[in-house]
């Protein structure tokens, strides 16, 4: 296990917000190497690297367009660097066709979204939670890959060096789902000793050239990673491709490679189950919800349960994958899972798909802007008791 | 090594092929394959380190061209292959980048950073096929299609002008730029060698037939018939003022290596301009900090 | 115990920072919890400049404040636009220079201060915002003078430390003077501005 560079940790107390604590996890998980384009809310994520990096021997680059970030942060990640790029709304739509390049190319690297309201430019500096299904399905095929969901600017931080250590562990890119509530928001983060962050550093190539294939899948199904520049001569596709990633288009190669994509996400289920919960044991109505909406529902949570409810909290940190195995324990125990979320009903589809019809699914929808008003949510969970 | 006595004859080019890879995709008489020989013949005679040399493409029948590199080969996605090669430079320097792609792919959908990396002088070479057509995707027409040529979108002949590419990349501030057919594959050999050595962004633009998708369809006839055209149309003009080169269908093909010139390239700009904010290394403690035992005894 | 708080002025003034600092009081010096938001809309373009705080010593959930228990202005459309939502008993702290109260409502406990003046006889009306900060420190005792001197300090840089905690000061003691004799508030106690005398 490594450890963050000392040097460049920002260790201590601040008060600062989430956009800047984003941009604090990422030096922090290694990055030193970033593209983007400037675009509200999420610009003071790279504004604050463009300032921090060239002294820690980094590069920010500002392209042309987030079709060239998306794509220029992976060159940099074929180079040996851990980099990533930030964008919201517009922008998140632009870089669709890396996202699956990446996935397809197992390019380990992290994808920030500060979700704005949408669609198209709609608003630009209020929150939504409108792209959670973009984030597991937006580039075209099928790929699998994970998606975290910070709820303060302490997550921001913390989650941020998680989203990138997810990244290198299983190779895949990671959505960063924040939102511009979060990412403005400021509030205490707690940057901790560089000893005490981990580190997941490359799963670099353990053979030498002549016996190393670079999509050979290796532990965990996930393959081993040579870089551009130390002589493996990497061959390196979006097209289907075979173990040495030589491009091999038929159906028995589409079907070596594309379902373990999926797998070695899936078998890591247990691992990426990563929730909050609380007084789930004997619930009468499970409040389920990611990201700001989560802290709104807390409120709703407390409010209901001073009326004498059993109110239940499952706050889910990683959203993709869904923590398919933990709603399915769950839905025959309650009578209700209540799920606002700031957008007009995206993840309560899969909410209700593993629930399976064992329990009430009751979705609370907002189309973004602001957050949820309490009493909303409240009027649910009321609704999920009877 | 192979102990057995070789009995083909050893072409040098291949130590820089992907030999398990070829055949090839490209059509008889494609023009590409020859500018790959050219590419091959540079990059051989130049005391370059092939270990440190990655070739990036993007999506078409010239974006095959990285895969069959004994390179680092990275075959990107459609009109991006620039921006992935910024990537690769920007992270690690000591790499020598070339971008190897259709007229399609780094001049149309790809345009915008053709631009912008020409302009940031950013320090990687980039060779344009330019076959003039869409062939990948069965001879669409062009941003570079000639007027008035058949192609599958526009059967009654194209009628949109042409973009003349020494022109805006050299407007965009390339630091070497220079244009050869199929035919010149000793000129193109050159000029790709020179090209190799220099600093900057550099832009090579090919004229390739392809026969299958252009040549035939117009009424060109085959690869060779392209040739004896290049032959008898292209002049040579080192030093031609870049506005001066337009192609014109049926008319003269200038040739010849139109701009080189020198201007700081992206990272020496970078790091001259940031002066004492810029540190390869972050800054390390003056003494080395005693480890403890684990944390965890 | 919550605390809404809203901070609202002009571009410029140091809306922002007062907020930021008033947040690192409580959530860093006194072990309490601060959120702060702030407007980003078109409305931030214009001049204006909004800042909210929640303060608490739970963890704030909800972020947003609609109806605050303090607001302090700092401009006269910055009190037009926030004053009524002051909630009742609510606490309004002004800039007096700055602003002209007309129809304060009711319910509402009134302080006024020339923080710019105070600025300026510092030399730098820059410091305007700590004056702020020092005078609701004093009146509200929503956060501690140690916390928020700290805060003072780590929020600025080193060489205009001093200053800055010279302006913290002055608003402090002028607030603590004017606690002695009681609010403002009521017609006949409105505050003379400058605006006002000089129209
Ligand atoms: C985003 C996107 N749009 C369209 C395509 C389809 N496509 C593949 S290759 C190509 C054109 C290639 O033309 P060019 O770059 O000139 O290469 P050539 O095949 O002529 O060598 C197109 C349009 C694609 N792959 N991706
Ligand atoms: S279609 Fe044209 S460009 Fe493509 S390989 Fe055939 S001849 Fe070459
Ligand atoms: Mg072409």
């Amino acid at each position: 296990m490594m450890h963050a560079d000392p040097n460049c940790v920002l260790t201590g107390t601040h008060f600062m917000n989430g956009d800047a604590a984003c941009c604090e996890g990422a030096i922090a998980a290694g990055a030193r190497f970033a593209a983007g384009y400037p675009i509200t809310p999420s610009t003071e994520v790279v504004e604050r690297f463009a300032a921090r990096v060239p002294k820690i021997g980094g590069i920010f680059i500002q392209m042309e367009d987030e079709l060239a970030a998306s794509i220029t942060l992976q060159g940099m990640v074929w180079a040996g660097a851990k980099s990533f790029t930030v964008t919201s709304g517009p922008g998140y739509s632009l870089m669709m066709e890396h996202i699956g390049f990446a996935a397809m190319t197992e390019t380990p690297c992290v994808f920030v979204n500060v979700q704005r309201g949408g669609p198209s430019t709609g608003l630009p500096t209020l929150p939504a939670q409108g792209d959670m299904m973009q984030a597991r399905f937006g580039s075209h095929g099928d790929y699998s890959t994970i998606s975290l969901v910070p709820n303060s600017p302490q997550e921001c931080f913390s989650l941020t060096v998680k989203a990138f250590n997810l990244a290198e562990k299983f190779r895949v890119p990671v959505m960063f789902m924040m939102d511009e509530c979060v990412g403005h928001m400021t509030e205490k983060v707690v940057i901790p000793d560089a000893k005490e962050i981990e580190v997941t550093p490359r799963r670099h190539a353990s053979k030498p050239p002549s016996e190393f294939l670079l999509f050979e899948p290796g532990e965990e199904l996930v393959p081993e990673m040579a870089h551009a520049g130390e002589g493996y001569k990497v061959y390196v596709t979006g097209l289907t491709h075979d173990k040495r990633g030589y491009p091999l288009m038929n159906p028995a190669s589409q079907k070596e490679l594309i379902p373990r994509l999926f797998e070695k996400i899936s078998r890591a289920a247990d691992e990426l189950t990563i929730v909050e919960s609380e007084g789930l044991e004997d619930a009468d109505v499970v409040v389920v919800s990611y990201g700001i909406t989560s802290r709104v529902a807390q409120r709703a949570i407390e409010m209901a349960r001073a009326k004498g409810l059993k109110v239940g909290k499952l706050r889910l940190i990683c959203v993709w994958p869904f923590p398919e195995k933990l709603i399915r324990e769950l839905a025959p125990k309650v009578k209700a899972l209540v799920m606002p979320e700031l957008n007009m009903g995206q993840v309560v589809i899969e909410l209700e798909r593993c629930a399976g019809g064992q329990c009430k699914v009751i979705s609370v929808p907002h189309p973004g802007g602001t957050v949820h008003k309490p009493a909303d949510i409240l009027a649910a969970i009321e609704r999920g008791a009877q | 090594m192979s102990t057995t006595a070789d009995l083909h004859i050893h072409n040098p080019v291949e130590d820089v092929l992907r030999k398990e890879r070829i055949p090839t995709i490209w059509c008889p008489g494609c023009g590409i394959g020859t500018t790959v020989n050219s590419f091959a013949a540079a990059l051989l005679g130049q005391d370059i380190d092939l270990k440190k040399t990655a070739i990036v493409s993007g999506i078409g029948c010239s974006g095959r061209v990285s895969g069959y590199m004994a390179l680092d080969s990275f075959h990107t996605t459609h009109g991006r292959a620039i921006p992935f090669a910024t990537g690769l430079k920007l992270a690690n320097p000591e790499l020598n980048v070339i971008v190897y792609s259709g007229d399609g792919d780094l001049t149309s959908i790809g345009g915008n950073h053709l631009i912008h990396a020409a302009r940031r002088n950013m320090d990687i070479m980039v060779v344009c096929v330019n076959n003039m057509i869409y062939a990948m995707t069965g001879g669409q027409a062009a941003a570079t299609t000639p007027g008035n040529s058949i192609t599958t979108t526009s059967p009654f002949g194209s009628f949109e002008p042409e973009i003349c590419l020494p022109q805006l990349v050299d407007a965009a501030g390339a630091v070497f730029v220079a244009r050869w057919t199929a035919y010149h594959v000793k000129q193109l050999e050159r000029t790709m060698a020179k090209a190799l050595k220099k600093k900057g962004f550099r832009f090579i633009e090919v004229l390739t037939p392809c026969p299958t998708l252009y040549q035939r369809r117009n009424n060109m006839g085959d690869g060779l018939a392209a040739m004896v055209d290049y032959k008898n149309r292209s002049k040579i003009r080192n030093g031609a003022p870049t506005y001066e080169v337009a192609l014109e269908p049926g008319g003269e093909i200038v040739v010849g290596e139109f701009v080189d010139r020198e201007r700081e390239d992206y990272l020496t700009r970078m790091r001259r301009q940031l002066g004492t904010n810029y540190s390869e290394l972050p800054p390390q403690p003056e003494e080395e900090e005693q480890e403890g035992c684990c944390s965890s005894c | 115990m919550l605390k809404e708080i809203r901070i609202a002025g002009f571009g410029g003034q140091g809306v922002i920072l007062s907020a930021h600092i008033l947040g690192r009081a409580v959530s860093i010096h006194e072990g309490g919890f601060a959120t702060m938001t702030q407007n980003y809309g078109p409305e931030a373009r214009g001049g204006a400049a909004s800042a909210a705080l929640v303060i608490s010593d739970q963890p704030v959930l909800f972020p947003y404040v609609s109806n605050p228990d303090i607001l302090v202005v700092m401009s006269q459309e910055a009190f037009t636009r926030y004053t009524p939502e002051l909630k009742e008993g609510g606490v309004l702290i002004v800039e007096e220079d700055l602003v002209r109260m007309e129809n304060v409502p009711q319910h509402i406990k009134v302080y006024s201060i020339p923080a710019t003046r105070f600025a300026e006889e510092l030399g730098k009306k820059m410091v305007l915002n700590v004056v702020m900060v020092g005078f609701f420190c004093a009146i509200t005792e929503a956060v501690s003078y140690d916390a928020c001197r700290k805060a003072v300090i780590d929020s600025v840089p080193e060489k205009f430390q001093k200053l800055n905690l010279d302006a913290f000061e002055n608003g402090y003691g002028f607030g603590k003077n004017l606690l002695a004799k009681g609010p403002s508030k009521e017609e006949d106690t409105e505050p003379v501005s400058v605006l006002e005398s000089a129209s």
